[in-house]
């Protein structure tokens, strides 16, 4: 005990983040081993851990950088079809859900993050508004991409093809063709390899990258970026690269989340992952409490389980989130609304979300 | 022996204007050189050509010899020239040691993987940081402050921690910009030694600009006088302030 | 003669992109915000124009009027509300707050209109003109560009030529220096989201009466291509959202009708990232620069 409260701030706060985590893996386990758990529950499971994986990461984007992002379901898009491709294509040659789905994880997280790289070396020129504008412009290309992909495999080979009209003249042999991607279709058949243990195995290795990054050179760096542009640039900080940096890495665990996510549904079609669900992980990160990685596990695990858990909800759910959005940043950004808020929650909400700064404020 | 920061003939003009116009300078190694002139002579402007934020559109500038124009703020930073902003410009969300923390980013290196896998190098590393940041930070009297978010120190503290920060990067050159403004007579005066301690401690060249007279004629040995972007009078200290195209300048005919 | 057709087709659907990226330039030039709500302000008119025709059984001109009065309201209230307390606030706060206010109209709609599209009233009823044969233009697309232009040469008289569009122009080149000049900017901006949403309603009725249906999905679209087409033409410029508009419809229109048209959105926001990309200031826009 003496050892932990030796360690400074940010160390712990994050070990209480992955006490919670690890708290809500026991309880999963024990609750479904012994058979108490409803379907629903187990059903609602992987979804809350692939929305998990999405707000931590997306915070790295709103929180430490500082930008709105306003397509990370577009890079979770890219990791889905990636990740469900493999799979799909890999399934009678490689048996082993044990080497086939990690490595599918993993091709979905690395073929996110390039795309992140690619979309982020424009898009990080931008400043504010214009800079989420973009992404949500990009997010929205990606899913409208997908749905016009088709990819075939025949005697010939592999076939790729953008739009129905460049489908229909493709010249496949019929015979020996096998479609993976289907336009608007989608892609079916990807074997349901996505379990919650390994949900949380996920949870875990994004929470300790990010928060580890967060907490070392690079992540000072961002962060110095996110606080004063053109006194990082003074102190010698490369603007662009740490820009990439977060920006790629929080693309890469998007597209984690999104193969995550395919390999838990039979047929995936890239409506999906339209910019409702980005504003969905938005809403995860708002309420958690924007920079705080414990505050976007909380929010997100409440706001995926809450809504499934009770149905009558349902209709007014995306209402509440509209709510949430504006409240949050009302009450937490206008000076008359946060002091009635501290008066009335006293510190309350800055323990929840762990957040260092109220702590600091008071010492 | 070279000069330390040396101006041959620099100047910048936007869209005809001249904003700077044939700035011809030569700082010694470990002078403590200050620029004043009346508001809208070009000083921070000059400020902002000897770290690239302005390209210059004539002339040239080098630093212990070597030429510097051209090259982009991070180049000039890791060249040796650290600065200090009017308008002070902290890491605000970071704590005071953290703020001092990113001035050692080029000197303190691990790769960014090193840093997610915690590797040895990362506690190495990190310690040295920490040291060296809080050495700089007892030195102007922070240290005790070091967990504070940055924004929430006294005005005074902050345009310390902002010094401490530009410190931290290892410059061979530290321009400090107006580091007196709004500042009452009495963290003037802390703040004059301060600067002089800065010089001797870290054996430092320091060109500041500076609306107060008073801290011009305690510590300046050196003086240029901007007026309109071009220089008025350039010299040692006490000459310059009884020059009489000076005295117009401030006060008026 | 298909490509005249379709470059007027393109024309008529880049005056009402004008007319809503007139809302976003103004409000973008004068509060500094984007206001993600915009698209959203024109849903809501045009479900106002649907009830009051539909339901109460009005007519035309009347449930136009109860559409303008009800955006400007709406527009005026969502400022108010949401925005102004958040005048000092970071950016991302202001963003992320006009999404959420874009997001709780259409799902109010939702709650209320149900997600299915609904075909929209004939309010304008304009015969065609039948240039040639073979080309006809619809009363509609008159219309739309008719009163595109008209509007566009009235709010340039006002800012012009009148004291509240002086203020306006003062609010957007210096707040705190207008303010110091006796501008009262609180009213100023009030009076900016109040035209901006009487002009989405107008924006509104141009747009159901083209694509005759409305769903609370039906602003969201329009909304963010109108963005482009106000960042295309250079945000804070009245002639350039109009430029931006025309050329955003006429491209949209030619990429439906010449390259795919299941394609046609993401060569529209591609435009849109190229413009940034290459003139992030548009094309009449002012370069703004950043203070060392």
């Amino acid at each position: 005990m003496k050892k932990f409260k030796e360690l400074n701030k940010a160390t712990r706060n994050n070990t209480v983040t992955y006490i919670i985590v690890a708290l809500m893996f026991v309880f999963c386990i024990v609750y479904t081993e012994t058979g108490m758990a409803s379907n629903l529950f187990q059903g609602i499971l992987v979804p809350i851990c692939v929305n998990v994986i999405l707000a931590v990461s997306l915070n790295l984007t709103v929180g430490i950088l500082g930008e709105l992002s306003l397509g990370h379901a577009g890079f979770m898009c890219v990791g889905a079809f990636v990740g469900s491709l493999f799979s799909v294509m890999t399934a009678a040659s490689m048996d082993a859900a044990l080497l086939r789905f990690p490595l599918a994880l993993l091709l979905g997280g690395v073929a996110a993050g390039i795309v992140g790289i690619l979309v982020g070396i424009p898009v990080l020129r931008l400043r504010g508004d214009y800079l989420a504008i973009v992404t949500l412009a990009f997010g929205e290309i990606i899913k409208n991409i997908v749905n016009n992909l088709y990819v075939v495999t025949d005697a010939g080979g592999l076939h790729v093809a953008l739009g129905v009209d460049a489908y229909n003249a493709m010249e496949i042999d019929a015979a020996s063709s096998e479609v993976y991607i289907n336009g608007a279709m989608g892609i079916t058949g990807t074997p349901k390899d996505s379990t919650y243990i390994i949900g949380f195995v996920l949870i875990f290795i994004t929470l300790i990258v990010v928060q580890n990054l967060v907490n070392s050179r690079t992540g000072r760096a961002i962060m110095a970026i996110r606080d004063n542009r053109i006194a990082a640039e003074a102190t010698g900080i490369n603007i662009t690269k740490y820009k990439l940096i977060a920006f790629a890495l929080s693309a890469f665990f998007a597209g984690v989340a999104g193969a995550l996510y395919s390999h838990n549904l039979a047929s995936l079609s890239a409506i999906k992952f339209d910019y409702n669900y980005s504003i969905l992980i938005l809403v995860f990160v708002v309420l958690g409490g924007i920079g705080s990685m414990r505050g976007s596990v909380i929010a997100a695990v409440i706001l995926t389980a809450l809504p499934e858990l009770l149905r009558g909800l349902d209709s007014y759910r995306m209402l509440i989130y509209a709510i949430i959005l504006i409240v949050m940043m009302l009450v937490n950004n206008n000076e008359q609304l946060s002091y009635y808020k501290n008066k009335l929650f006293g510190g309350l909400s800055a323990q929840l979300s762990g957040r260092s700064r109220k702590q600091k404020e008071v010492s | 022996m070279t000069a330390m920061l040396e101006t041959k003939n620099l100047g910048i003009s936007f869209g005809g204007l001249k904003a700077v116009d044939g700035l011809s300078l030569t700082i010694e190694k470990g002078q403590l050189y200050g620029m004043i002139g009346p508001n809208g002579a070009g000083k921070t402007t000059v400020f902002n050509l000897l770290t690239g934020v302005y390209k210059p559109t004539s002339g040239n500038f080098f630093l212990d010899g070597e030429k510097l124009t051209g090259c982009s703020t991070i180049e000039i930073n890791k060249k040796g020239i650290a600065r200090t902003f009017q308008n002070i410009r902290l890491f605000s969300q970071l704590s005071v040691l953290d703020n001092v923390k990113v001035g050692l980013h080029n000197d303190y290196r691990y790769a960014a993987a090193t840093g997610v896998f915690r590797l040895p190098a990362y506690f190495r590393t990190e310690k040295a940081m920490n040291e060296k940041a809080l050495e700089l930070l007892e030195v102007f009297g922070l240290a005790a402050e070091k967990d504070y978010l940055s924004s929430n120190l006294p005005y005074g503290k902050q345009r310390k921690l902002e010094i401490a920060r530009a410190l931290a990067t290892a410059p061979k050159l530290l321009l400090l910009d107006e580091p007196a403004a709004g500042m009452n007579p009495n963290e003037t005066q802390e703040l004059m030694e301060t600067i002089r301690f800065v010089r001797d401690h870290f054996d430092m060249t320091i060109l500041l600009i500076e609306h107060d007279m008073r801290l011009v004629a305690g510590i300046c040995e050196e003086l240029t006088v901007l007026n309109f972007g071009t220089v008025l009078a350039q010299g040692p200290t006490a000459k310059v302030l009884k020059d009489p195209e000076v005295i117009k300048a401030y006060l008026g005919e | 003669m298909n490509f005249l057709s379709y470059l007027i087709s393109g024309i008529s659907l880049g005056s009402v992109y004008a007319l809503i990226a007139l809302g976003y330039t103004m409000v973008y030039g004068i509060a500094k915000m984007l206001n993600f709500a915009h698209g959203d302000v024109i849903m809501i008119g045009g479900f106002v124009m649907f009830t009051a025709v539909s339901s109460a059984g009005t007519s035309p001109l009347v449930a136009i009027v109860c559409g303008i009065i009800v955006c400007t309201v709406l527009g005026v209230v969502i400022e108010k509300v949401a925005y102004k307390p958040l005048r000092n606030a970071t950016p991302l706060a202001v963003l992320i707050t006009a999404i959420g206010v874009s997001y709780l109209l259409q799902n109010a709609a939702l709650l209320i209109f149900g997600s299915a599209a609904q075909s929209f009233p004939v309010l304008i009823e304009v015969p065609d003109w039948e240039i040639t044969e073979g080309l006809t233009v619809t009363g509609v697309t008159l219309v739309t560009i008719c009163v595109t232009i008209v509007i566009m040469i009235a709010l340039m008289l006002f800012m012009r030529y009148t004291k509240p569009g002086a203020a306006m122009q003062a609010v957007a080149e210096d707040r705190g220096a207008a303010q110091l000049m006796g501008v009262s900017v609180n009213s100023t901006i009030s009076l900016t989201f109040a035209i901006g949403s009487a002009l989405a309603a107008v924006a509104s009725l141009l747009l159901c009466s083209a694509y005759p249906q409305i769903s609370p999905y039906t602003g969201a679209m329009p909304g963010i291509k109108a963005f482009v087409a106000a960042v295309f033409g250079g945000i804070g410029s009245i002639p350039g959202a109009m430029i931006g508009g025309i050329l955003l419809g006429v491209i949209e229109n030619l990429s439906k009708a010449y390259i795919s048209s299941q394609l046609s959105d993401a060569i529209v926001f591609g435009v849109l990232i190229l413009v940034l990309l290459i003139k992030p200031t548009g094309i009449l826009g002012r370069k703004m620069a950043e203070k060392v």
